[in-house]
Formats: C-alpha cells, structure tokens, sequence
C-alpha cells in the first residue's frame, strides 16, 4: 500500500484558514490503512479544526466525508456536490489522491492533509517500513525477494559496502541491512552462489529519471 | 605495464609498497595538501588523495592529485559514487587521465548523512564494483560504459576497497572476487587492528587464490589518542578495534607513542601473513607521522623504479 502520514494539525490549521467552508476528505484505501486518511481520521481532523477555529473565532462550516479511493475518477466524482458547496477541500489522501481531485474539480482549491511517505507495508500496529521504490524494473527474483533499491540507503545491487555490522545499516542501528537479509535468506534457500554474479549497472529511466512516468496498455486503450 | 604508474611497477615487481593517505583541506590553498604531500615523498609509493571524506565536503579529488603532482608526489586518485553518476565519473577519468593520473581507487563513499551536507540527494547510480568493471573497461577496451569509444588511452592502474572486519564476514571475501573480477588490481583494506580476523581473512582469500590476482595492501590506521580509539570502537561501523588496544591507549602515559607502537607492531604482523603486498597508512589528521612508522617499520628507503 502507500503509506501516508497526517500533517500536523498546525500546519493544516495554517493552510485551511481563510478557507471558511471547509470539506476534509478521507481515502478509505491506503490512507485508511495508513490509520492517518480514512473516515475515521477524516472525522478526527474536522473535529480538530472546529475546535481551532472556535478558539481563534473563524466562522465557517467543516463538513467530513471519505470516498473509497481518491486515485479513481468513478470515486472522485461522487463528491460533486459536496465539493461544490465548499471554498477548498482538505484531501487526506496520499499525493495521487489530490492531485485527481485538482484535476476533477479545477477551479476549487485542494489542499493535502498528509505526506505521502513510500510503498510499504504493515509491520505491526502503528509501524509501518518501506519495501518497494516504484523503480519500474523488479529485481526481487535475484535478491531473494528483499529489495536493496528500496531498502539500501545506497541502492548498492553488489552489496553490502563495508559499513554493514551486525546486520545493520551504517546509517543507523535502527536500521537493517538488507544485503545481510538477502544474504541470510539466500543462504537458507542454498541459492547464495548467485551474488556472486556482478549484478550490471541499472537502468534508472523506468525508476522515474526518465522524466513522468506512465504505463498505457493498447489491449485496454484500443 | 597497464598504467605505468610507480605503484603498478612496484607491486608487480613482487615489492612490498606503502601507501599513504591525504586529505585535501576545506579550502582554496593548494599549500595545504603539498604541504602535507611533499614530506611523504620519500617515504610513500603513491598518495591517495580522498573524495568528500566522510560526506564533508573538500576540495576535490582530482585537484589535489594534480596538486601533489606539481610537487613529485605520485597521487591515488580516490573516487565515490556517492557524488557522481556514471556521466560525471567518466568525464572526470578522462581528466584524470589527461592531467597524468595513473592510480585510481573506486569506491562507494560514506553515506551522505555522516557528512555536513546530510540533507543532499546520494546518487549512487551506479555502485562501486559496477564502477571498477566501468574503469576498467574504459582502459582496456577504451569503451565507455555505453559502448561508445574513446579516443586516446585511459592508462589507469584500478584499486578497490575491502573490509575484512564488516558483516557478513564469510561474504567479504565473496565480495572481494567480484571486484576483483570486475577489475581490481589492488586492494586497499580498512584499517586492520582485530589481527585474529583479518589472519583469518586473508586465509579464505588464499583459498579461493585471491590473493594471486590482486595486491593487497592492508589498511592502517595510527591511533593519536584514547578518545580516537574510543570514538572508532564505538562509532564506526565496520571498524573492528579490541578492547586490548583501546585499554592500551587509556593506561598509556605517552598515548601518541603508544599508538605508533601499535602500529609498528601490527605492521611487524602484517609482514608475515602471506598474501599481503603492501601496507595503507591513513593517518587522519596526522599525516607527518607516517615518515617515522615507515622508517620504524624498516620499509626505508622505498624502491626507486
């Protein structure tokens, strides 16, 4: 999923003022998942705000709503009406959200009420990690299924540099080196002799260097 | 000969070489490195001149080989990928080349948040064995890494790091024949004080015969104070220095003799492991004691090629 954090409520209170007739929109998808943008939360920053705006003496009306996913038009356009009757709309989706919406509703202002912070997954209750870059060219079959582009803070595919200790990262000890974890688990799969193949340079286009990115396939399109 | 360079004819001739470490300043002034450079002339086979080391920023590499040049010093030109894609690191080889650079030394770089730019964007487009292949691909088949050719002649003689002392340990030296593959000529190590280990190292490097097409040079690192010892056995990782020595430091009465004491005796060691060709010494901050170990060491007068 992508992971998104909420912005602080300082931040969001700063963004929104002004914005008298205010709608925050959760995604139930990702962001729900995230326990930062779903319904839930959408109601906890409406709330939030009230009471703000209550203390500073901004008029205004708050009105919460969540949609299934904001990165689909057919789910976008459910809000029609209820993004009409506002001066801005606070998406709590990731940036894939908001930016659907700016585009669907383009003369109403659309504000992010999260960070979007990588493609990850769930490690327990309220961790969350990284484990895929988007880098458009999967490697996962020759590294054991850890990926050393999203989880290298050296994006090394000939790991691991002399800093990795311990099974950890030289950036930090909160932090695992993943060539260790490819190692180990290719060690247990008795497949460890395929790093000793000198992994090629990478083609970074797909990965994003290759400027916006955008996939169109003729047998859906045609 | 590959590169023609005084190191190459040294190493290749079968003697054993030595091999410093120098570090531009935070500043213009191409006295500081000369000034560093000029006195380990005598007593060094070439000079490494480090990039960005520990991701704070210097003058660069390249400049402070040209610099040493000037004053006779045979430079290492030390390069990271942390700062350069493969554009700017072949343009700045053909450089080097040109200025008549002939040693090279790829490497990954200390990542960039040690440094004081931590907020700046790694590049890390390529990594440092896709590095070595490039380099030597360049020199042998004047190819650059598109396919593309070069004019002239890339004389280069290609050096890698390897660190005994990281994890896992049974894939360092795994990774030692992939950079050697890839084109290492010589290898210089991390800084060795955990003797046990890097003996037993080198062990799995003879067996695998490693040792036959490489030149090893073994890394040290001449201890200035208790705090540094401190500081390295805590703080650095993939650095490996026993509480014995750390302990030594403390109880000394003279810690910068101590320290030189160390380092003669780990180099007395070094001299009988089998398979080692040469010895790197990084003396941080610290280069004007390197005359003294080297003449202690009884590596004086250095072979004139």
């Amino acid at each position: 999923m992508i992971t998104v954090e909420q912005k602080k409520l300082e931040e969001i209170a700063e963004m929104t003022k002004g914005h008298s007739r205010l709608l925050i929109l959760g995604c139930e998808t990702c962001a729900a998942m995230s326990l930062a943008g779903g319904k839930r939360q959408a109601e906890e920053v409406a709330g939030a705000i009230r009471i703000a705006r209550k203390m500073s003496g901004e008029n205004g009306k708050i009105v919460e709503d969540a949609i299934a996913r904001q990165c689909e038009p057919e789910f976008v356009d459910l809000v029609e009406e209820g993004v009409a009757q506002c001066d801005a709309v606070l998406s709590l989706a990731c940036g894939a959200g908001v930016q659907l919406l700016a585009e669907r509703y383009p003369d109403k202002v659309i504000l992010p009420g999260c960070n979007t912070s990588f493609l990850g997954i769930t490690e327990g209750l309220g961790i969350w990690s990284e484990r895929c870059a988007g880098c458009g060219n999967c490697i996962l079959d020759k590294t054991g299924g850890l990926c050393p582009i999203a989880r290298c803070a050296k994006q090394l595919l000939n790991g691991p540099c002399g800093g990795s200790m311990n099974g950890k990262c030289e950036i930090s000890k909160k932090v695992d080196c993943v060539w260790q974890l490819i190692i180990d688990r290719l060690t247990r799969l008795g497949r460890l002799e395929v790093l000793e193949e000198i992994f090629p340079v990478k083609d970074w286009s797909p990965a994003g260097h290759g400027g916006p990115r955008k996939v169109i396939r003729e047998d859906l399109t045609s | 000969m590959k590169s023609g360079s005084n190191l190459e004819k040294i190493l290749e001739s079968g003697q054993f070489a030595v091999t410093a470490e120098c570090g531009p300043p935070k500043g213009t002034s191409p006295k500081v490195i000369q000034k560093k450079g000029e006195p380990l002339k005598s007593c060094c086979d070439a000079l490494n001149v480090t990039d960005n080391q520990t991701a704070i920023v210097r003058m660069s590499s390249l400049s402070g080989c040209v610099l040493l040049k000037e004053v006779g010093v045979e430079p290492v030109l030390q390069m990271v990928v942390r700062d350069r894609n493969r554009l700017a690191l072949q343009a700045d080889l053909l450089g080097a080349a040109a200025l008549g650079i002939r040693n090279v030394l790829c490497l990954s770089g200390d990542h960039q948040r040690f440094g004081n730019h931590p907020t700046a964007k790694g590049v890390y487009d390529i990594d440092s064995i896709q590095f070595l292949q490039m380099v030597k691909n360049m020199r042998d088949e004047h190819r650059f890494i598109n396919g593309e050719e070069i004019s002239g002649d890339v004389p280069l003689y290609i050096g890698a790091a390897a660190n005994p002392f990281a994890d896992p340990f049974e894939f360092r030296v795994i990774r030692l024949a992939k950079k050697i593959a890839a084109g290492a000529d010589f290898i210089q190590t991390q800084g060795i004080f955990d003797m046990a280990k890097f003996i037993e190292w080198m062990k799995m490097v003879r067996d695998r015969g490693l040792d036959e097409k490489t030149h090893i040079l073994a890394g040290l690192i001449p201890i200035k104070s208790v705090g540094m010892a401190r500081y390295m056995a805590n703080n650095v990782s993939g650095l490996s220095l026993p509480k014995e020595l750390v302990d030594r430091m403390a109880d000394a009465q003279e810690p910068k003799e101590e320290g030189i004491k160390i380092c003669l005796e780990l180099i007395e060691q070094l001299k009988e492991v089998e398979g080692v060709h040469g010895v790197h010494v990084m003396a941080v901050a610290w280069e004007d004691i390197v005359p003294r170990i080297v003449e202690e060491a009884g590596l004086m007068p250095r072979p004139v090629m």
